[in-house]
C-alpha cells in the first residue's frame, strides 16, 4: 500500500529508536501525573476493568442467589435487604464506575487523537483532573459500602431515597454527582478536540465514524449530566436538611424528581450505547475490507440520536403518574428512536454485503453486536408502546431489555474494539484463538441468561425480587448458569490478555488493515504520537490497494 | 499551562523566543486560544444546564402553588435584591473594561478593574449575608416548617397550609446558594488573575485566563439577573 501520508517536515518528533510512550520516563510519578492521553486511557482502562469486575462478580452473586427460590444456598444467606443493596450496587457500580467512563474514558481517549493525526487531546491537564475525578467519585462510592450501602436501585427515586431508605444515599448521590463532572469534562475535552485539532486536509466528512459517534456522545454528556448533578445535590440536601422539593412530606413533588433524573439518564443511555455503535462503525469496515456504506447517514445518525435522546425521557415513566397526553407524545417520540438506529444497522450490514469478510476476534464481537443490538433494540419497542408497556413495565422483560442494550451491545462493542485497539495500546498480539472461543462463549452465555428473562417478565416475574414463584425456577436456573458461561468468558480473556503483556512488542503497526490514521503510527506510538504531522489525503475506509486518493491527481 | 518538554523546544519548530503559554498540541497560539474557547463556552453550557434543572424546578413548583409563592415573596426585600443587581451589572462592566485592559497591554488599569470586580462580588456576599440572616431571624428557613411533635402533627412533617412556602425557601435558598457559590468560585478565580497580572503574565499575545474568567463571571451575573425577578419581582 502506498503511504497516504506525507511528512509536514517542521513539526517532526524523533524520540530515540525503539522508545514509546509505554517505556519513555516509566517513574511512578511520570505516571501518575502523565497529561499523555493514552497513558490516562490506559489509567482509565483498568479502573474501568476493576469496575466492571466488582460489577460482574456481583452480578454472578445475585443469579446465584436466583438460582432457587431459597435465601441461603452454599451457606449463604441473602434476605430481602441484602438483595436490594446487592443489586443497587451492581447497578451504580456497572452505570457510573464503568460502562459511563469505559469507552469514552479508556479507548476513546487513547484512540481519539491519533484518528484525527492530533498530538494531544484539547487540555491535556483537564484530561488527568477528570481521570483522578474518577477515582474520587470511584472512592466514595465504595466508601458508600462502609456506611451502609444503598437500597435504593441506581435510580434513586424519591421519597423511598429521601426520607425511607437508611442507607447511605447522601454518600453514594454526592459520588454520582463527582463522577459526572469526570464525564462532562471528558466530553467537553472531546468536543474541543473534534472541532480544532483534525489533522490538516481533514474536513468534518473525512474524520472516522468512530469520531463522530464519539463527538455525539461528548455533546450528551455535556448537556445532560449537568441535570443530573443538580438533582442528585438537591436530593442530598434534602436527605440531609429537608428541604422540600421532591418528597412530598416536605412539600416536594416525587414526580419532579423522575423526571430530572430521567432527563439526564435517558441522554446517558447514549452515552452508553452511541460509543459502541462509534466502535462497530470501525470494525465492520476493516474487516469487511469495504468502504462503510453510508457513510453520512451514519455520521448523521449519530448526531440524531444525541437530539433525539433529550426528548424521550417520559418513556420511564408511563405508570408513574405522568398525564395521559404526555404519555402518548413521549411514545410517540420514542418510535423515533428507531430511525438512526435503524439506518446504522442496514448501513453496516450493507457494508458487509459482498465485501471481504475477516473472522478475526473483534468481527466476531461486532457480529455478536448486531444481532444483540437487533434483539435490544426491538424489545425497545414493546416498551415504548403503551399498552405493552403496562404489562411489561418493572418486570424481567425491562431487565432482558437494557441488559442487552447496554451489556449484549455496548459491552460487546467495548470487549471487541479493545481486541482491535490492544495491539496498538500495548504493541502486543493477543492469543487470537481462545479470543475466538472467549467470544462465541460470550455471545452464547449472554443469549443464556438473558433469553429466558424476557419469557419470565412477559409471564409477570417482577425484577428486583429476591424470591420468586416456583413456575419461575426453570428460567431462573437456566440464566443462572448462563451466567457463568459470561463469567468464564471473561475470565478467560482477562487471561489471555494479560499473557499477551509477558511478550515483548510485537505488534506490528497496522495488524488489522485498518485505514485510519491511528495504524499509520507505530505499535506502541512514541509520545508524541506521529512522527512528522500527517496531513490527509485520501478519504476514510479505502482499502482499494494502491489507491491513493486525491494525491495523484 | 505548558506541558512542552526540553526536546520539544529544539524539535518542535517554533521559531526561536516563542510564545511560553503556546502549548506544543496546537500548531498556532490562534488555534490554542479558539480552542479555549471551545471549552469554555462548553462549559457554559452545562452551567445553565444546571441552573437550568432549579428554574424548571421552580417553575413547575410556583404553577403547584401559586398564591403562596407570591404571599412567601413578600418576605423578600426587593431594594435588597436591586441593590445586588445594580452590583452585578457594574461588575460585569468592570470585567470587560479588564479584559480590554489586558488585550491593550494596559496591566494598572487591568489591576485596577480586576479589583473593582472583586470588589463588587464581595460586596453582593455581604448584602446576600443581611438577606439570609434576616431569613433566619424571621424563621423562613424550609425545615421550620415541619412540626415539632408539640402540635399533634408528626415531628418532621410539614404543618397544614405550610407546603408552599417550604418549597418556596428551599428553592430560593438552593439556588441563590448555588449562585453565592458561583460567585465565591469567582471571586478565587479574580484573585488568582489579580496576582497573575501582577507579575505581568498578560498582554496582547496572551489574555486567554481573563477572557475565559470574564465569560464566566458574565454568566453568574446573567443568572441573578433571572434569579431577581423571579424570586423579588412575582406579583
Amino acid at each position: 500500500m502506498e503511504p497516504v501520508l506525507h511528512s509536514a517536515p517542521q513539526v517532526g518528533h524523533h524520540p530515540a529508536p525503539g522508545k514509546h510512550y509505554l517505556n519513555e520516563n516509566t517513574s511512578l510519578w511520570d505516571w501518575i501525573t502523565t497529561v499523555d492521553h493514552k497513558r490516562i486511557g490506559l489509567m482509565y482502562l483498568v479502573g474501568s476493568l476493576f469496575f466492571f469486575m466488582i460489577g460482574g462478580l456481583l452480578a454472578l452473586l445475585l443469579r446465584l442467589v436466583l438460582l432457587t427460590p431459597q435465601h441461603t444456598l452454599f451457606g449463604i444467606t441473602v434476605d430481602a435487604e441484602g438483595y436490594n443493596r446487592l443489586f443497587t450496587l451492581h447497578g451504580a457500580i456497572m452505570v457510573f464506575l464503568f460502562i459511563i467512563p469505559s469507552i469514552p474514558g479508556s479507548l476513546t481517549n487513547f484512540v481519539l487523537p491519533l484518528m484525527l493525526g492530533a498530538k494531544d487531546v484539547a487540555f491535556p491537564k483537564l484530561n488527568l483532573a477528570s481521570f483522578y475525578i474518577y477515582v474520587v467519585g470511584a472512592i466514595m462510592a465504595v466508601s458508600s459500602i462502609y456506611f451502609g450501602a444503598i437500597d435504593t436501585g441506581w435510580t434513586f427515586y424519591t421519597p423511598y431515597s429521601s426520607s425511607s431508605s437508611s442507607t447511605s444515599v447522601a454518600m453514594m448521590t454526592m459520588s454520582v454527582f463527582v463522577l459526572g463532572f469526570s464525564s462532562i469534562l471528558t466530553g467537553l475535552n472531546f468536543v474541543a478536540t473534534v472541532h480544532k485539532l483534525r489533522a490538516p486536509g481533514m474536513g468534518w466528512f473525512d474524520m472516522p465514524l468512530f469520531v463522530w459517534g464519539m463527538y455525539s456522545t461528548a455533546v450528551i454528556q455535556i448537556l445532560a449530566t449537568p441535570v443530573l448533578a443538580i438533582t442528585l445535590v438537591l436530593l442530598a440536601i434534602e436527605k440531609t436538611f429537608h428541604i422540600g422539593i421532591f418528597d412530598p412530606k416536605y412539600g416536594g413533588d416525587p414526580v419532579l424528581f423522575q423526571h430530572f433524573f430521567w432527563f439526564y439518564s435517558h441522554p446517558a443511555v447514549y452515552i452508553m450505547i452511541l460509543p459502541g455503535m462509534a466502535i462497530i462503525s470501525e470494525l465492520i469496515p476493516t474487516f469487511s475490507k469495504k468502504t462503510i456504506f453510508g457513510y453520512r447517514a451514519i455520521a448523521y445518525s449519530s448526531v440524531s440520536l444525541a437530539l433525539v435522546s433529550f426528548i424521550v425521557w417520559g418513556h420511564h415513566m408511563f405508570v408513574a403518574g405522568q398525564s395521559q397526553l404526555a404519555t402518548v407524545v413521549f411514545s410517540a417520540l420514542t418510535f423515533l428512536v428507531a430511525i438512526p438506529s435503524g439506518v446504522k444497522v442496514f448501513n453496516w450490514l450493507t457494508t458487509m454485503y459482498k465485501g471481504n469478510i475477516v473472522l478475526a476476534s473483534p468481527m466476531l464481537y461486532a457480529l455478536a453486536f448486531l444481532i444483540l443490538f437487533a434483539i435490544g433494540g426491538l424489545t425497545g419497542i414493546f416498551l415504548g408502546t403503551l399498552s405493552t408497556d403496562i404489562h411489561l413495565t418493572d418486570t424481567y422483560f425491562v431487565v432482558a431489555h437494557f441488559h442487552y442494550v447496554m451489556m449484549g451491545s455496548t459491552v460487546t462493542a467495548f470487549i471487541g474494539g479493545l481486541h482491535y485497539w490492544w495491539p496498538k495500546m500495548t504493541g502486543r498480539m493477543y492469543n487470537e484463538k481462545l479470543a475466538k472461543i472467549a467470544a462465541v462463549l460470550w455471545f452464547i452465555g449472554f443469549n443464556a441468561t438473558f433469553l429466558p428473562q424476557f419469557i419470565m417478565g412477559s409471564q409477570g416475574m417482577p425484577r428486583r425480587y429476591y424470591n420468586y414463584l416456583d413456575q419461575f425456577q426453570p428460567f431462573h436456573a437456566f440464566s443462572t448458569f448462563g451466567s457463568w458461561i459470561i463469567g468464564f468468558s471473561l475470565f478467560m480473556t482477562l487471561a489471555y490478555l494479560l499473557a499477551s503483556l509477558r511478550k515483548p512488542c510485537d505488534a506490528p503497526d497496522d495488524p488489522w488493515g485498518g485505514s485510519t490514521l491511528e495504524w499509520r503510527t507505530s505499535s506502541p506510538p512514541i509520545t508524541h504520537n506521529f512522527h512528522d504531522q500527517p496531513v490527509l489525503e485520501r478519504e476514510p475506509y479505502d482499502y482499494r490497494p494502491g489507491q491513493s486518493g486525491r494525491e495523484t491527481h | 499551562m505548558s506541558t512542552t518538554t526540553p526536546e520539544l523546544h529544539t524539535h518542535g519548530g517554533h521559531e526561536e523566543g516563542h510564545n511560553p503559554y503556546h502549548q506544543h498540541h496546537f500548531a498556532t497560539m490562534e488555534q490554542q486560544f479558539d480552542t479555549a474557547k471551545i471549552g469554555i463556552w462548553s462549559f457554559l453550557a452545562t452551567e445553565v444546564l444546571m441552573f437550568g434543572g432549579l428554574f424548571v424546578g421552580y417553575g413547575i413548583s410556583q404553577g403547584k402553588y401559586p398564591a403562596e409563592f407570591v404571599e412567601a415573596h413578600a418576605h423578600l426585600d426587593w431594594m435588597m435584591g436591586a441593590l445586588n443587581t445594580i452590583v452585578l451589572l457594574v461588575s460585569s462592566w468592570t470585567m470587560v473594561m479588564a479584559v480590554d485592559a489586558a488585550k491593550t497591554n494596559q496591566r494598572a488599569k487591568l489591576k485596577m478593574y480586576l479589583l473593582f470586580t472583586i470588589a463588587c462580588a464581595f460586596i453582593f456576599l455581604i448584602v446576600k449575608y443581611f438577606e439570609y440572616e434576616h431569613k433566619w431571624h424571621e424563621d423562613l428557613m424550609p425545615f421550620k416548617y415541619y412540626g415539632t411533635g408539640e402540635t399533634g402533627i408528626r415531628p418532621g412533617d410539614l404543618m397544614p397550609g405550610s407546603h408552599g412556602y417550604a418549597t418556596f425557601f428551599s428553592f430560593y435558598f438552593m439556588m441563590t446558594g448555588l449562585h453565592g457559590f458561583h460567585i465565591i468560585v469567582g471571586i478565587v478565580l479574580l484573585a488568582w488573575l489579580y496576582v497573575k497580572a501582577g507579575r505581568d503574565r498578560f498582554s496582547s499575545a496572551y489574555y486567554t485566563p481573563v477572557d475565559l474568567v470574564g465569560l464566566y463571571w458574565h454568566i453568574v451575573d446573567m443568572i441573578w439577573i433571572y434569579l431577581f425577578p423571579l424570586y423579588y419581582l412575582i406579583s
